[in-house]
């Protein structure tokens, strides 16, 4: 039974899993002065939204089509080469899967929970979890690909003291490209059902990885990663 | 011993009063109130206080160090192994109330690290007056507030004040210095919280530390019944 409303449930950045206390690594590059405004904000999300949201967006969509989730783990972790955003990808993914459980309850979540106790990859629980909401591969595509730009946004405004219109504004300009790598993303994971999860994109920002080694070591921080 | 528990079952999802092996698990106490009214100190106290009758262990969320954790190890209160940090993200009230997760992790983690445990502690980052913790999260609440923080708190209520379980007035000691007026502070917590208990504490005179100790017992033995 699907419902439009369910991916409101899912997508809302409210929706308590965890998500608030993380970056998604722009912490850093303001410490490192790579976002300093609007502008560079903007540039920076569309970086990540190419790389490590093209990548989670094809993640998610390949769970909510019904891969194994094992190997869309190790794919994950093939995928993302800094040990601290593998911590925190799974650190994400038990709390996703603990507001999954509670909020679509289902035995393949339970199953997951059983199989990954310390949580698998987020973006797998992501297209999971929109499986359990009764949502597809589109919609969980749309979610990976907007939180990996929703998340720093947020934070920015936090870090900066930046007008939050124009953060939001950001966001709006950057629509149309969410919609298009949700597309491929959606597309790959298509592919991969039949070619396996190599098919799936390997994209990755290097200064993503680096940022994240470098954060995880600072003794004082505002957030997790 | 519920035997329908057999056989492990996936992670609890919230409060859950027994664990995925079917054991109960320990009693939850939140510790809340704004920055430096001594929450930490109090959790320290308590923790010298109760240390040698139970098994217990404390979760700190500090806004942006590991400030709270080390005083605790540095005071040397508890082993390390039973102190745990919990990165909140800038807003310590949605790592408490709106978004629970990582302190749900943290305290499961805790009692399968070095559990069986009686008793965990969950401090709060300092806040503000409205700060109170999920039901989702802990059993019962302590909001702690301070003589030098004005003798208008309790007069000026809020949820803390107002529904914690326990009030702790700290810092008693200070009263003359500040010109607080403890007859009053006393007579408006009563206004506002009618039969809810409130303990006036000192922890360098020593006053109250043994009424808070003997709160928490009561408490284990409401849960433990």
């Amino acid at each position: 039974m699907m419902t439009r409303a369910a991916l409101l449930v899912l997508a809302d950045g409210r929706f308590p899993a965890g998500g608030h206390a993380h970056s998604g690594g722009a912490e850093a590059a303001v410490k490192a002065g790579r976002i300093t405004d609007a502008a560079s904000l903007e540039e920076f999300c569309r970086g990540r939204l190419h790389t490590a949201g093209l990548v989670a967006g094809a993640l998610a969509a390949a769970a909510a089509l019904g891969a194994d989730p094992g190997e869309l783990d190790a794919a994950a972790d093939a995928r993302t080469p800094s040990p601290a955003l593998r911590t925190a990808a799974r650190r994400l993914g038990r709390q996703l899967l603990r507001a999954a459980r509670a909020t679509w309850p289902s035995l393949e979540l339970d199953a997951v929970a059983r199989e990954f106790p310390k949580g698998a990859h987020q973006p797998v629980v992501l297209g999971l979890a929109a499986r359990a909401a009764g949502l597809g591969p589109e919609d969980a595509a749309h979610c990976a690909v907007y939180e990996s730009v929703s998340g720093p946004a947020t934070a920015t405004v936090r870090l900066l003291s930046l007008d939050p219109f124009h953060a939001t504004a950001a966001l709006a300009r950057l629509a149309p490209e969410l919609d298009r790598v949700a597309d491929r993303a959606v597309a790959a994971a298509r592919r991969a059902r039949a070619e396996g999860v190599d098919a799936l994109p390997a994209a990755s920002g290097p200064l993503l990885e680096v940022g994240a080694e470098w954060h995880a070591a600072w003794p004082v921080r505002l957030f997790a990663s | 011993m519920h035997l329908d528990h057999t056989h492990p079952g996936p992670a609890a999802l919230s409060a859950d009063a027994r664990r995925p092996d079917g054991t109960r698990r320990a009693l939850r106490v939140g510790l809340g109130g704004p920055v430096g009214s001594g929450k930490t100190a109090t959790v320290a106290a308590l923790c010298r206080a109760l240390r040698d009758e139970l098994s217990l262990a404390v979760v700190t969320n500090d806004i942006y160090t590991r400030e709270d954790a080390e005083f605790l190890l540095r005071e040397a209160v508890l082993p390390p192994e039973r102190i745990s940090a919990v990165e909140t993200g800038a807003c310590p009230h949605t790592a408490i109330r709106d978004d629970i997760s990582a302190n749900l992790e943290a305290v499961e983690d805790l009692e399968d690290a070095v559990g069986p445990l009686d008793l965990i502690l969950v401090e709060s980052g300092g806040d503000n007056l409205t700060a109170t913790f999920s039901k989702g999260l802990v059993d019962a609440q302590i909001f702690v507030i301070d003589v030098a923080g004005g003798d208008d708190i309790p007069r000026k209520g809020g949820p803390g004040v107002t529904t914690a379980d326990l009030l702790v007035v700290n810092k008693t000691d200070l009263a003359p210095y500040v010109g607080s007026d403890l007859t009053r502070m006393s007579a408006d917590a009563k206004a506002q919280r009618a039969e809810l208990p409130v303990v006036f504490q000192s922890l360098r005179g020593g006053a109250g530390v043994a009424d808070v100790a003997a709160w928490v017992r009561g408490q284990l033995a409401a849960w433990t019944a």
